[in-house]
């Protein structure tokens, strides 16, 4: 199994966001982060006053807070925060139809399939470009209905009685160091709200793009889903590929009302030289359901741990997460599952390849408190290792308290065995084939769990990865 | 709101500054004892407590103590053990618990030798008190102690034990040297604010086999007593070891500290078992290396904590060769507000091809108030491997208690049966027929002693 074909194979489908156009923008924060920068940031968007506190708050914390390379990857020192861009935008506000967008903004998404996708299936889109959504569409008739879906500046500004209730309550800023820094440079994302009773029943999307080098994306995104109500949501995100490190570090809150649902779609493709340092949970309310659908093929180091705190009884929790480490590539995530009221359950079911030189580390924390009852979760975790040098780690730690409770862990790790390709070979396959057909099955049961869309994108994508990476 | 949001803080402790101790606990006995052991030993327990001094005192921060409890480890006014004022009542305590058949026994007592007697024992194996060993066989224990580096978090613990062991055996089978029967060894501890260091050292050569068991006890119940001991097990090329530690200490205010350590050479087969059914706290650190062909460890582990006892396990199956194998089973039984942490690392290293790693922890939570902490992880570094790991948190079943109340078993007698039935699943595993039945009794009547007491 040589690594250097290996490396040639996925070299194919990064190059589909591998471009990037000259950057000519009307807003520039310029490098570095300090007080000046966040009011700068909060002066272009003429944010109320409790916004601007809020964000310098938030730095203050940021800067308080250590580095977490006590348990975390030493790669998180590679950053310098002095050399990053923290606000680049061409416009405030984001336009309705896509023949306004910018030029060069315009191709990009084209290029990224963007529009035609939104014809096709999606109930609303929008695109973020740097700091700022260049477009911003929704559906009328679910306008009509009452659903709200605009980035966090217009979220802010034009609902406060909606959004300010949990804005920062789901992660409070102190979270963590990243969170912290989220907090005090945030720009863009997307706020939605879905009125009582209302299910949507295509997909809102998003989609992030990051053009401009040395630059750090910080989008914010909160969902507010009310009671009965369902919607389903999805992002993807890429970049060009730079030989300077950029940063991406969003806050993602989802508010589950009693009885609603929320389903987080994610296919994040960003390029290899993408820290992509994410702080996403959700808050399910009574009988409510809040599902993390999770593919991370792309960035250079990308820590995620969606969480699901699940505070009504009878909430479930679920997170599905596929993660892909080529060469030079570090795919840190897993999940959080915190129970906080009686018969609640959970589920985690992550599968990790690794190739090459690729590292994939899950993490996992299930934390169940005295005096519940029934609460129940179960987690597997898989992993797949395809050449000597590829590497896997497992970290899960679970607290249960009392005895009304059942956990289940499991983990394991493999390789597509000798045996195994044999077998196919014999049946005429190449080992090619056969490798992609083993992975393939070995993410299976996972991809399906995706819209139709996204898993026929993702069979193909594994499909190229493994091309020529045995032999 | 805030107090929903934020469950993830772990246990808050405050971070314990102080020293420890000021000087090495040694009693002038202890000094005279130590002026008779060869210079290197006594230059190696001034570099240790040198060590101890500049080392930190285990932080929350530290991933090795993660949801630990660190009020548990402030120990600044410890004193060095007296000598025990009725020995003869501690031997025959000793000699009334024992199994039938053994090799040798030794009874230790605050640090000190206080019986010692040969039974069957190889006449080429060297089975001696720490003390006599080094003033014996001063360069054959000195290529062996204390040469583990890597440290499972308790390095500290090490660093004083280094500076202030004295007890304990040297146990050392040369090629071919085989024995079926175990080699016991028993230490009491007594007395308010004591500490003792107990050390366990044994070499298997080439195809040799020999057999180890140490029993912790308390001399009085009710006293606050700390043990800091270590256990290094080498086994060459062929060679084979079977260590087991029973820990049955007052529940009440012993703390019990046991850092082990295993190098198993070529084809060596070495199984652990560590059984703890009393003490207020222990600290277990168990460091499987396996680094030769063929190698293969096993560790096993049966708990029952109780009352506010808190069992705190980290464990690491370091496979550094081809084809090597390891297999952990441990199994914790909760009742009360007793607290359980298993934290288990399988590392696979690069080149450590065909590689067979196995972990299981399983918890049994008797009370509503028990909490059992789980961590087992998992880092591969090697090619043709097969890992796996396993955690399971729950309860008996009430299907398993309504069939045996079935067959005429009441609820709390069926409870117990399958308590015990569980935890001996991890017994059943050591070797010898005498010693898993001796062990099994220990954990009925630790069961029958927290029914009298309730």
């Amino acid at each position: 199994m040589s690594n250097s074909a290996t490396l040639e194979a996925v070299s194919i489908d990064q190059d589909e966001g591998n471009f990037s156009y000259p950057e000519d923008y009307a807003y520039d924060a310029g490098y570095g982060l300090n007080e000046g920068t966040v009011d700068y940031i909060s002066n272009i968007k003429g944010e109320a006053e409790w916004i601007r506190e809020f964000r310098h708050r938030a730095l203050k914390v940021f800067f308080a807070k250590p580095m977490p390379t006590h348990w975390a990857s030493k790669d998180l020192e590679n950053i310098i925060f002095n050399n990053i861009r923290y606000y680049l935008s061409k416009g405030r506000a984001p336009v309705r139809s896509w023949d306004e967008v910018p030029d060069d903004v315009k191709k990009t998404f084209e290029r990224l399939g963007i529009p035609e996708k939104e014809r096709k299936y999606l109930a609303g889109v929008e695109a973020q470009f740097d700091s700022e959504a260049a477009y911003s569409n929704v559906k009328e008739e679910l306008t009509k209905e009452g659903v709200i879906f605009v980035n966090s500046t217009e979220g802010l500004r034009e609902h406060p009685e909606i959004f300010r209730k949990w804005f920062g309550k789901v992660i409070p800023t102190g979270d963590n160091k990243f969170s912290a820094l989220n907090s005090a440079v945030f720009s863009g994302g997307s706020f939605i709200y879905v009125p009582p009773g209302l299910k949507v029943k295509h997909p809102l999307q998003a989609y992030f793009r990051i053009n401009a080098e040395n630059f750090g994306q910080f989008e914010r995104t909160l969902i507010i889903v009310d009671e009965g109500a369902e919607v389903t949501y999805m992002e993807g995100c890429t970049a060009p590929k730079f030989e300077t490190a950029t940063l991406h570090s969003a806050v993602v809150e989802l508010v589950a009302m009693k009885d609603a649902k929320i389903q987080y779609i994610t296919v994040q493709n960003w390029s290899n030289n993408v820290f992509n340092l994410v702080t996403k949970r959700g808050l399910a309310h009574e009988n409510a359901e809040i599902r993390w659908i999770d593919c991370n093929i792309g960035s250079r180091l990308t820590m995620k741990y969606p969480g699901v705190i699940m505070k009504g009884r009878k909430a479930r929790g679920e997170v599905i997460s596929i993660a892909l480490s080529n060469n030079g590539q570090h795919q840190d995530t897993g999940a959080k599952m915190i129970h906080a009221a009686d018969e609640t359950t959970s589920n985690i079911v992550a599968k990790s390849i690794s190739v090459g030189t690729g590292q994939s580390t899950y993490r996992g924390q299930v934390h169940i408190p005295r005096h519940l009852k029934g609460c129940k979760n179960n987690t597997e975790c898989d992993a797949l290792l395809i050449n000597s040098s590829s590497r896997t780690d497992t970290y899960p730690a679970i607290t249960v308290r009392g005895n009304q409770h059942a956990t289940q862990h499991e983990a394991s790790v493999s390789q597509v065995s000798e045996d195994q390709i044999f077998y196919m070979k014999q049946r005429g396959l190449s080992e090619g084939e056969a490798m992609s057909l083993s992975v393939n099955g070995f993410v299976n049961d996972l991809v399906r769990e995706f819209p139709m869309e996204y898993s026929v994108e993702l069979k193909r994508l594994i499909d190229m990865e493994m091309e020529g990476s045995v032999g | 709101m805030s107090t929903v949001l934020m469950p993830m803080e772990e246990t808050i402790t405050a971070s314990p500054t102080e020293v420890w101790l000021s000087a090495p606990p040694l009693t002038e006995a202890d000094a005279a004892t130590q002026a008779g052991t060869p210079a290197w030993y006594r230059e190696l327990q001034e570099k240790s407590w040198a060590r101890y001094l500049d080392l930190p005192v285990p932080k929350r921060t530290n991933q090795h103590w993660r949801f630990a409890d660190l009020k548990m480890i402030r120990f600044a006014d410890l004193a060095p053990a007296a000598p025990a004022t009725d020995p003869a009542s501690l031997i025959a305590r000793a000699v009334a618990g024992r199994p039938e058949t053994f090799a040798a026994h030794f009874v230790f007592a605050n640090n000190r030798l206080i019986h010692s007697e040969i039974a069957d024992l190889p006449a080429a194996a060297i089975c001696l008190p720490l003390n006599e060993a080094l003033v014996a066989h001063s360069d054959l224990v000195r290529s062996h102690f204390l040469q583990e580096t890597q440290s499972l978090g308790g390095d500290k613990f090490a660093a004083l034990h280094g500076a202030a062991t004295l007890s304990g055996i040297f146990v050392h089978f040369p090629k071919g040297c085989v024995s079926e029967k175990p080699i016991l060894v028993h230490h009491f501890n007594g007395g308010e604010g004591r500490a003792i260091f107990p050390h366990t050292l044994v070499v298997a050569e080439d195809n040799a086999s020999v057999s180890v068991v140490d029993v912790f006890e308390s001399i009085t119940p009710a006293e606050q007593t700390l043990n800091v001991g270590m256990v290094d097990l080498f086994a060459d090329r062929g060679g084979k070891i079977q260590y087991v530690s029973l820990q049955n200490l007052s529940d009440n205010g012993a703390k019990h500290v046991q850092i082990h350590s295993t190098r198993a050479g070529r084809d060596a087969a070495v199984k652990v078992g560590f059984v703890n059914l009393g003490a207020a706290w222990v600290r277990n650190e168990s460091l499987n290396r396996m680094v030769d062909t063929g190698a293969d460890c096993q560790i096993f582990s049966a708990n029952l904590a109780n009352g506010i006892q808190e069992y705190d396990q980290r464990t690491l199956q370091s496979h550094e060769a081809q084809h090597t194998t390891s297999d952990l089973f441990f199994k914790n039984a909760l009742y009360n507000n007793s607290r359980t942490i298993f934290s288990g690392l399988i590392h696979v290293k690069p080149g450590a091809h065909h590689t067979d790693s196995f972990q299981t922890c399983r918890n049994l939570l008797g009370s509503e108030e028990a909490e059992a902490n789980s961590m087992p992880g998992l880092e591969i570094d090697a090619d043709q491997v097969k890992c796996s790991h396993g955690s399971t948190s729950g309860q008996i079943s009430d299907e398993e208690i309504f069939y045996l109340q079935a067959r005429g078993i009441p609820a709390d007698d069926a409870r117990k049966i399958i308590s015990l039935g569980f935890l001996n699943e991890s017994i059943e595993k050591l070797e010898g027929d005498e010693l898993k039945a001796y062990l099994f009794a220990r954990v009925q009547q630790k069961f029958t002693a927290l029914d009298e007491s309730a």
